[in-house]
């Protein structure tokens, strides 16, 4: 599946515009700030229904506009699908595919799969641990569907209990049977999604390792755990253990959303001990990895977005990597530079590659 | 908006209170009793006043009645053996339009929802074990919406009978999920009230 027509109205910087993509490979070149990055996003939004950057929705109309747009015509064995994205302030976001609305986005996911690679990576590494559980569930729900539903599940009677503990906390009162009905749904939901996350570290590292391994010549052993409050005891009897001191401070202390994700190198921590050179080396072995693990457990080979890839890599490795992505293992593939002629030059006459350059708010094929 | 008449603007101010009436609508309503007669006004007052006052509430099942006993409790011929459990009045119309279903109603007045602060004690839930305690009643019906809110009020409900002999069951969802009862279809309400099915967890 690729994306054959892209078309923005409204969209962060962009006022209106239409384009017919290559098949296989998209560049984008302009200077700083002409908005190359807000293309790829858009086609982050097509695949995931919200922004890679800004999770407001009204936050990514274009200033002193009402709405947005973005419709993207994706193609395979010429089969079309035109999928749409319209944001109107103070209205619910639609998302269709054809001509039927979404009733809820969660059904999009899945449908078209993207991985970013972007300069803002190194969040995973230094902020704090939903980064990563995000980021996690999003590579998980992008191949098993009822995991996310699972998921907004457990975030839903999360929520209730959290209310209900403030509650007894505002009021002095207790009443265990009306917990207990919140604890029961809890419990299964928690139990659930900690074995699927359990399962996904377990096939995911030794593709992580590989990637890495490539990247680094072998020198270095990559790793991450999961750590959890499932890991070592039965959740039931954690969260009664817990129950007091969930009381006494209002909301749930225990369960899989306090999971964290922990990246080590040689076995220590990456975020203290781990170079510049050694990070951005992980994180880019991390997203290819997502890209490969994505590609053998979905249908469809993901579009990646690379988003100025001379950020993470030196030039012997951006040659390696574009190597690699006009190969077949790769599907359609979108890069932003602010370099001109750098990938102009690199994918020197190659037909697969389209060159779109960025002035004046419109993108222009150029080669 | 503006209103020449500080009468006009009140009585707009008031209809606009009402569900899903915005303030065009009420001037039009307004404009529209202005030129009804004196009489027609005051049954319409009349009318309005006696819901606060002449309405009551079934004691036995919290149904809107004119009487201690609603019509359908008093009913003789009902099935007074089973139990239909409701979120709102509006259910118990829904069901009776079915006319698929002969027992009778409890109507709880809402659901579980700590996110919108009801909790148990909020709704008729005490009541209606009393009445399971003291009526020699066989079967709980739960037909509350099929949303995470509804379930965990059938749950907390459920917990509540296993010291009682009685069966429960749960409305057969050809009702879509998350579904409010009070907008099935008739004949697909019928079917699902008829068709019911042993309550699980
Ligand atoms: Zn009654």
């Amino acid at each position: 599946m690729h994306l054959k027509k892209l078309n923005f109205i409204n969209f962060k910087n962009y006022e209106d515009f239409s384009l017919e993509l290559a098949e296989k490979i998209n560049c984008f070149v302009g200077y700083n700030g002409v908005g190359k990055t807000n293309v790829l996003d858009g086609i982050y939004y097509l695949s995931n229904c919200k922004s890679f950057f800004n999770p407001v929705d009204s936050q990514n109309i274009k200033e002193g506009e009402e709405f947005f747009v973005i419709e993207g015509v994706f193609s395979e064995e010429n089969q079309n699908e035109t999928i749409y994205c319209g944001v109107k302030k103070g209205r619910k976001k639609v998302f269709k595919k054809g001509k039927r609305s979404y009733e809820k986005l969660s059904e999009h996911i899945g449908y078209i799969n993207t991985v970013m690679i972007s300069p803002i990576d190194g969040n995973l590494i230094l902020e704090g641990s939903d980064v990563r559980r995000k980021y996690i569930d999003h590579i998980i729900s992008q191949y098993n569907p009822s995991y996310l539903q699972d998921l907004i599940k457990y975030n839903k009677v999360l929520a209730h209990r959290n209310a209900l503990l403030k509650q007894f906390k505002e009021s002095h009162t207790f009443e265990s049977s009306s917990l207990e009905v919140w604890d029961d749904q809890l419990v299964p939901l928690a139990e659930k999604i900690y074995a699927i996350r359990k399962a996904f570290i377990e096939g995911f590292i030794p593709v992580f390792d590989k990637r890495y391994k490539k990247l680094s010549n072998g020198l270095e052993a990559p790793t991450f755990t999961y750590q959890s409050h499932l890991e070592d005891e039965d959740f039931k009897n954690k969260l009664k253990e817990n129950q007091k001191k969930d009381r006494t401070v209002g909301y749930s202390t225990v369960g899989i959303h306090k999971d964290d994700y922990v990246f080590l190198l040689n076995d220590k921590p990456l975020k203290k001990f781990g170079s510049q050179g050694q990070q951005k080396t992980y994180l880019i072995a991390l997203k290819l990895a997502h890209y490969d693990f994505i590609s053998d457990k979905s249908f469809h080979k993901p579009i990646l977005l690379l988003d100025d890839i001379y950020d993470k890599l030196d030039e012997k490795r951006i040659k390696q990597l574009m190597e690699a992505v006009l190969q077949k293992s790769f599907g359609q593939v979108f890069i932003t530079d602010t370099d001109q002629n750098r990938l102009k030059n690199l994918f020197d006459g190659k037909e697969e590659v389209k060159v779109f350059q960025i002035a004046n708010e419109i993108p222009k094929a150029i080669g | 908006m503006n209103i020449p008449s500080k009468v006009v603007e009140q009585a707009v101010e008031e209809f606009a209170t009402l569900p899903s009436i915005g303030k065009r609508s009420a001037l039009r309503f307004v404009l529209h009793l202005l030129k009804q007669d004196p009489s027609d006004l005051e049954d319409l007052a009349q009318a309005i006043l006696k819901l606060k006052n002449d309405i009551i509430y079934c004691k036995s099942c919290s149904n809107i009645s004119d009487k201690e006993i609603c019509d359908i409790c008093a009913n003789l011929e009902r099935d007074h053996q089973t139990i239909c459990v409701v979120e709102d009045v509006r259910d118990v119309m829904a069901l009776e339009n079915t006319y698929q279903y002969k027992g009778l109603y409890h109507v709880l007045g809402g659901i579980i929802s700590p996110m919108d602060g009801v909790g148990p004690q909020d709704l008729k839930i005490e009541e209606l074990i009393t009445r399971i305690k003291t009526q020699n009643i066989k079967e709980i019906i739960f037909a509350l919406s099929a949303t995470m809110e509804g379930d965990t009020t059938n749950f907390y409900i459920y917990k509540r009978l296993k010291d009682f002999d009685v069966k429960a069951t749960v409305l057969s969802r050809g009702v879509a999920v998350g579904d409010e009862l009070s907008y099935a279809d008739e004949v697909t309400l019928g079917n699902s009230i008829k068709n019911r099915t042993v309550f699980e967890i």
